[in-house]
């Protein structure tokens, strides 16, 4: 980092437009960078924009999306070049120059306004590469509907040249004489967010697939299912357009197979084949799904229990076999899978369609692009990292994320992404600011409440999330009847960037002043809308949603008629609603630009450490009397690395650091504030010294630890242990483990149970590392290894070969015929059912390892504090599983590492770079708006009772010198508890007003709105 | 999870039920609306602290009105469920719509203002 120059540039290049890089893009713009956003393809959205839904939350992938392709693709500070691709990088980190190579698109997209008459009129009939090949498209296309940019382009190799789009285009866009382009940009970091491909089928011959019509790949299948896939998401098959009854999913096709050279594991194709068995059965509830696996690696957050629910509520069923062919019968195109069972039995069963789960692979282009960027990949094309330096390439000043860095799924390089923000930023964190635009919005058209409303209602299709239940053109013009609605209209998404300019143009032209949008939910998508009528010079809460799609197509979707009536409902409860909204002024308050971690482990130093490097002070409070938290306990990594010496560093680096003070013995007893100015008191032991903390943002890395087993004799017999244990004893040099000549251990101890029902994710990896530690101590010891699926995810893979290879025994067990321990003075004897050779074994192990669950530390209060959710197993709740695994609900408070959820170090370390990302979206300004949904008194109606004193949470109201309540906005929450209580009824919340409400109410029932 | 309950539920938003005062719910019942319950926070998980408690309170107040007036107090319920308990929604959805289906229509059907 000393490299860096004093006056580095203010910009950053990400590369690859996917999920990865869109996040990274929006992180950067909001934290004071520009931001240059380079594609491959000539759309941003990458492989998520082909996805239907999303595990383990079943979310359409692109409803959860679109906010950010929008939000990308509009925001001032990032802009987009697709179709494009990086040719070099030179010069040093922190002043880079990157020429960029632009591929011809044909259309100008400065005149294109995405109309699609041009594709309307194409008399080409092309491939559709969105759909794989199994649609059509025209030679002048947009790669989906809700495209960014939404430009058209002309494919050249299928165009004919016969000038009919030319001629069509009345915004004069075509132009055939277009050529590449080149341009230099000046940057001073750069993120690689490449993403990648899937394997190639092709080359695992044995599975039929391209000779077969009824073998497809898993992203093919995902494209059936998909709404805007080729049959509209009807399951049918390619061979005769019938419904499959029997699918079979095969595992690991491209993934922990030598034979092709990636023995590495795909991480993400246990989870998408349940994905799609379980929406295949929502699809059409007689198809029978089974999944051919080999380990179901469900390791990441709520995954278990996704996968229980796979079996038990949806039938799917899992055969743990390795598959040996696929056959075609001829007279029937069905396939007959032969495959051998686990007690070795060769069976063959027949399918209606097969699905293969392949894995996922860096592309040819990714890698070579590497190689001009002079940045390392390893022997499988995966971006090198170091486990303690996770998202940094070899080359200074180049980051990476996503599935270039090793194969991840949505959260993990979404996380991955901000977490590379944050390393992008640190080293250029003086340039903040200095190439960064500034948001400006058109002066607000005043709406006084006297005015009469004058609403237009815009009707989403959704795709067929809406329209294939509810009967849009009908609600449409059933809004057109209701008193005030001036202007209607229907579209098919209506979040996409050009219904956005429609909202607008509706709102200039038909002199609109208030908006409603009947669509999907309010919490995902208001902000967005919001934005819209703002940037048309409304006021952004004289908007209201109707949400016709989560609160009604989705969960009215058998009866049709019903859900069209109760959309006709909701739309007019909002127009009752909206009628009374009021234009409310927010107003700019200062942030303190300081953050406060909680947890002193190595997520909350690297959060920590991150911060000051931004430029950030940060009080870091640890209840311990040292840092360090649980890595203590950890000794050396899979790979060898040695933890002690990367948390000694750690730990002076963040001791030795001006702008970091550490607070030792220290709790957090009280928690006040907003995002941008919270107050947190923290007593410190021994003398508790009590003070008070101002801070902007809060970081909560409270960690996980190793539960003390329940079962297996453990705290009777001292040969008896869990994996920490033995790594203590393994590190500290114990003279008697190199005499122990058979160890046995049981995985999965206190996870995946009832009380339990997740995965500890790191256990699979620890009994391989401790392993294959002991069997360099001592090759000739007998290492048994006790397993329900052994998850040894992503790059880990080739560690789980190894063993196996150097003679550690792996023994797989159900958990109802669990392993046996029976203890007694001299004998330690463990005996379970091997399936292989049908036969009760009993071992007398000299050690009994287990690996027993990771759990949260105690953090009940901090949650209750604070007042943020935890799951079921009580870890932190983030705000969205898929798309915000940082964010609290709450804004301005942050999780990461083992608080989380159970993970790796360079997992955690990556987690707390996203942290301290998205925490500087809100240090890196000196004033945030606040107000808007408050609450507001009408002083002469007050009597001054001290109903509002007395029952408001925050302690908010106070009777002022009038002798009348008075709610200080700054610190008003919003609740509305005060409103509810007051008897004279002189408080009203705002945007809820109790007229409002009534309003909304009144409308439920009857047409008639008073 | 697009878990599937009765289309006869409507959600009016609020920003916590602490917001729901006495005279909204009813308010809701002068309208002719069936039946009104209050979907909130779990106790002592509540966003905003101590709203659900309150709405808790009000929920039985009104109970006890509804009672007395011959509407009857099952009509009015509060529930409580995390955000995450999705199949928890569902089924309160589905109790309450049972229950109020098997208590008819509420004698103010049609609304008082009529």
């Amino acid at each position: 980092m000393n490299t860096v120059p004093d006056k580095p540039v203010g910009a950053v290049l990400v590369v690859g437009g996917g999920i990865g890089g869109m996040q990274a893009s929006l992180d950067l713009a909001e934290s004071g960078f520009y931001v240059y956003l380079v594609d491959s393809a000539p759309t941003i959205g990458g492989v998520m924009s082909q996805l239907d839904k999303t595990f383990p939350t079943n979310d359409c992938a692109m409803c959860i999306m679109s906010p950010k392709l929008v939000g990308t693709g509009s925001h001032r500070n990032i802009r987009l070049i697709t179709n494009a691709s990086v040719k070099e990088i030179v010069g040093p980190a922190g002043n880079f120059e990157a020429r960029i190579t632009r591929k011809a698109r044909y259309i100008r997209p400065d005149k294109c306004t995405g109309c699609g008459e041009c594709a309307k009129h194409c008399p080409v009939i092309a491939g559709d590469d969105y759909n794989v090949g199994m649609s059509r498209r025209s030679a002048v296309y947009l790669r989906y509907p809700q495209a960014i940019p939404k430009v058209f382009l002309i494919d050249r190799e299928a165009c004919i040249g016969c000038g009919l789009c030319e001629r069509v285009c009345l915004a004069n866009a075509v132009d055939y004489a277009d050529q590449d382009t080149e341009e230099t940009l000046s940057v001073g970091s750069v993120i690689l967010a490449p993403g990648f491909e899937v394997f190639d089928a092709r080359r695992r011959p044995e599975f039929g697939y391209g000779v077969y019509p009824n073998v497809l790949t898993s992203i093919e299948f995902e494209r059936i299912l998909s709404a805007t896939g080729p049959h509209r998401s009807h399951l049918l098959r390619p061979s005769d357009g019938s419904i499959p009854e029997r699918i079979a999913f095969i595992q690991c096709v491209g993934s922990r197979d030598t034979s092709c050279g990636n023995d590495y594991c795909s991480s993400i194709c246990c989870m998408y084949a349940t994905k799609e068995a379980i929406i295949a059965k929502e699809h059409v509830h007689f198809v029978k799904p089974t999944i051919f696996y080999m380990d179901i690696r469900a390791y990441g957050k709520g995954f278990d229990a996704y996968y229980e629910r796979a079996k038990a509520d949806y039938g799917v069923r899992f055969i743990k076999s390795m598959v040996s062919k696929v056959r075609e019968d001829p007279r029937t195109d069905n396939l007959l899978i032969t495959y051998l069972n686990e007690e070795g039995e060769r069976l063959e069963e027949e399918f209606e369609l097969v699905v293969l789960s392949v894995g996922v692979v860096p592309s040819t282009s990714v890698r070579e692009m590497a190689k001009r960027l002079d940045v390392d990949v390893d022997r499988f094309g995966f971006c090198e990292t170091d486990t303690f330096a996770p998202v940094a390439t070899s080359r200074e000043g180049i980051y990476v994320c996503g599935a270039f860095e090793s194969p991840r799924d949505i959260p993990e390089t979404v996380s991955q992404a901000s977490g590379a923000v944050a390393a992008a930023t640190g080293i250029i964190a003086s340039a903040r600011g200095t190439l960064a635009l500034k948001k400006e919005y058109p002066p607000e058209d005043e709406v006084k409440p006297e005015e009469e409303p004058r609403i237009g209602v815009f009707v989403c299709h959704c795709g067929i999330n809406i329209g294939g239940v509810i009967n849009v053109p009908s609600v449409k013009e059933y809004a057109g009847t209701l008193p005030n609605v001036v202007h209607v209209d229907e579209n098919l998404y209506t979040c996409s960037q050009d219904t956005q300019e429609k909202i607008k143009n509706a709102v200039k032209e038909r002199g609109l002043n208030r908006v409603i949008v009947a669509s999907c939910s309010p919490r995902t998508h208001e902000p967005m809308f919001r934005e819209t009528i703002r940037d048309a010079g409304l006021n952004k809460f004289l908007f209201e949603m109707a949400n016709i799609r989560d609160q009604c197509s989705w969960v009215h979707m058998r009866q049709k008629a019903e859900a069209t009536e109760k959309a006709k409902k909701l739309v007019r409860m909002a127009v009752g609603n909206v009628r009374l909204n009021q234009a409310l002024t927010e107003t700019s308050v200062p942030v303190v630009q300081r953050g406060l971690v909680i947890g002193g482990g190595v997520a909350g130093m690297t959060a920590a450490l991150q911060l000051a490097e931004q430029g950030f002070e940060v009080f870091l409070v640890e209840k311990e009397s040292r840092l360090g938290g649980n890595l203590w306990n950890l000794h050396y990594t899979l790979d060898g690395k040695d933890i002690e010496a990367f948390l000694l560093d750690l730990i002076a680096k963040v001791s030795n650091n001006p702008l970091i003070r550490v607070l030792l013995n220290s709790l957090i007893v009280d928690f006040t504030g907003v995002r941008g100015n919270f107050t947190t008191g923290v007593m410190t032991a021994p003398a508790m010294y009590y003070q008070k903390i101002e801070h902007g943002i809060t970081v909560m890395a409270t960690g996980a630890e190793e539960e003390k087993p329940h079962e297996y004799g453990y705290g009777e017999d001292e040969r008896v242990l869990t994996q920490l244990e033995l790594e203590g004893r393994i590190a500290g040099a114990d003279t008697g483990i190199s005499g122990i000549k058979e160890v046995v251990m049981i995985q999965c101890v206190g996870s995946r149970n009832e009380q339990h029902p997740s995965c500890s994710r790191t256990c699979c990896a620890t009994a391989i590392k401790n392993a294959l530690k002991l069997k360099e101590l001592n090759p000739a010891i007998r290492i048994h290894i006790l397993y329900r699926d052994i998850r040894t995810y992503g790059l880990m893979e080739p560690y789980y070969a190894r063993a196996r290879k150097e003679g550690i025994l792996f023994v797989r067990y159900e958990p109802a015929e669990g392993p046996e321990v029976t203890v007694n003075e001299n004998k330690l004897s463990v005996s379970y059912d091997d399936k292989m050779l049908k036969e009760r074994i009993t071992i007398t192990p000299d050690l009994l390892v287990l690996s027993s669950a990771t759990v949260p530390r105690e953090n009940k209060e901090l949650a209750n504090l604070l007042k943020v959710p935890r799951t079921a197993e009580g870890f932190f709740l983030e705000a969205h599983m898929k798309l915000r695994p940082v964010d609290f609900a709450s804004d301005g408070i942050y999780l990461c590492g083992g608080a989380h959820a159970p993970k790796l170090i360079s997992e955690t370390i990556s987690q707390a770079g996203a942290a301290v990302a998205r925490a500087c979206t809100i240090l890196s300004k000196e004033n945030l708006s606040v107000g808007g949904v408050v609450a507001v008194v009408t002083g002469e109606q007050c009597a001054a009772c001290l109903t509002c004193v007395r029952v408001c949470p925050y302690d908010v109201p106070v009777i002022n010198i009038r002798g009348e309540a008075e709610i200080d906005i700054i610190k008003c929450k919003g609740c509305g508890t005060c409103a509810a209580e007051c008897p004279a009824r002189a408080i009203d919340l705002m945007h809820f007003r109790g007229s409002q409400l009534e309003a909304k109410i009144g409308a439920l029932i009857s047409a008639q709105v008073s | 999870m697009r878990l599937s309950y009765p289309s006869n539920v409507k959600v009016v938003k609020v920003p916590c039920t602490g917001r729901v005062d006495i005279l909204l719910i009813l308010h809701a019942f002068e309208n002719g609306v069936d039946g009104v319950y209050l979907a909130g926070c779990l106790e002592g998980e509540c966003h905003f602290l101590k709203g659900n408690l309150r709405a808790k309170k009000r929920v039985q107040y009104v109970k006890g009105l509804l009672e007395e007036v011959g509407i009857g107090g099952e009509r009015v319920e509060m529930f409580n469920m995390s955000a995450s308990q999705g199949q928890r929604f569902a089924q309160c959805a589905q109790e309450m719509t049972e229950r109020v289906r098997s208590l008819g229509p509420s004698p103010v059907k049609g609304g008082s203002k009529k």
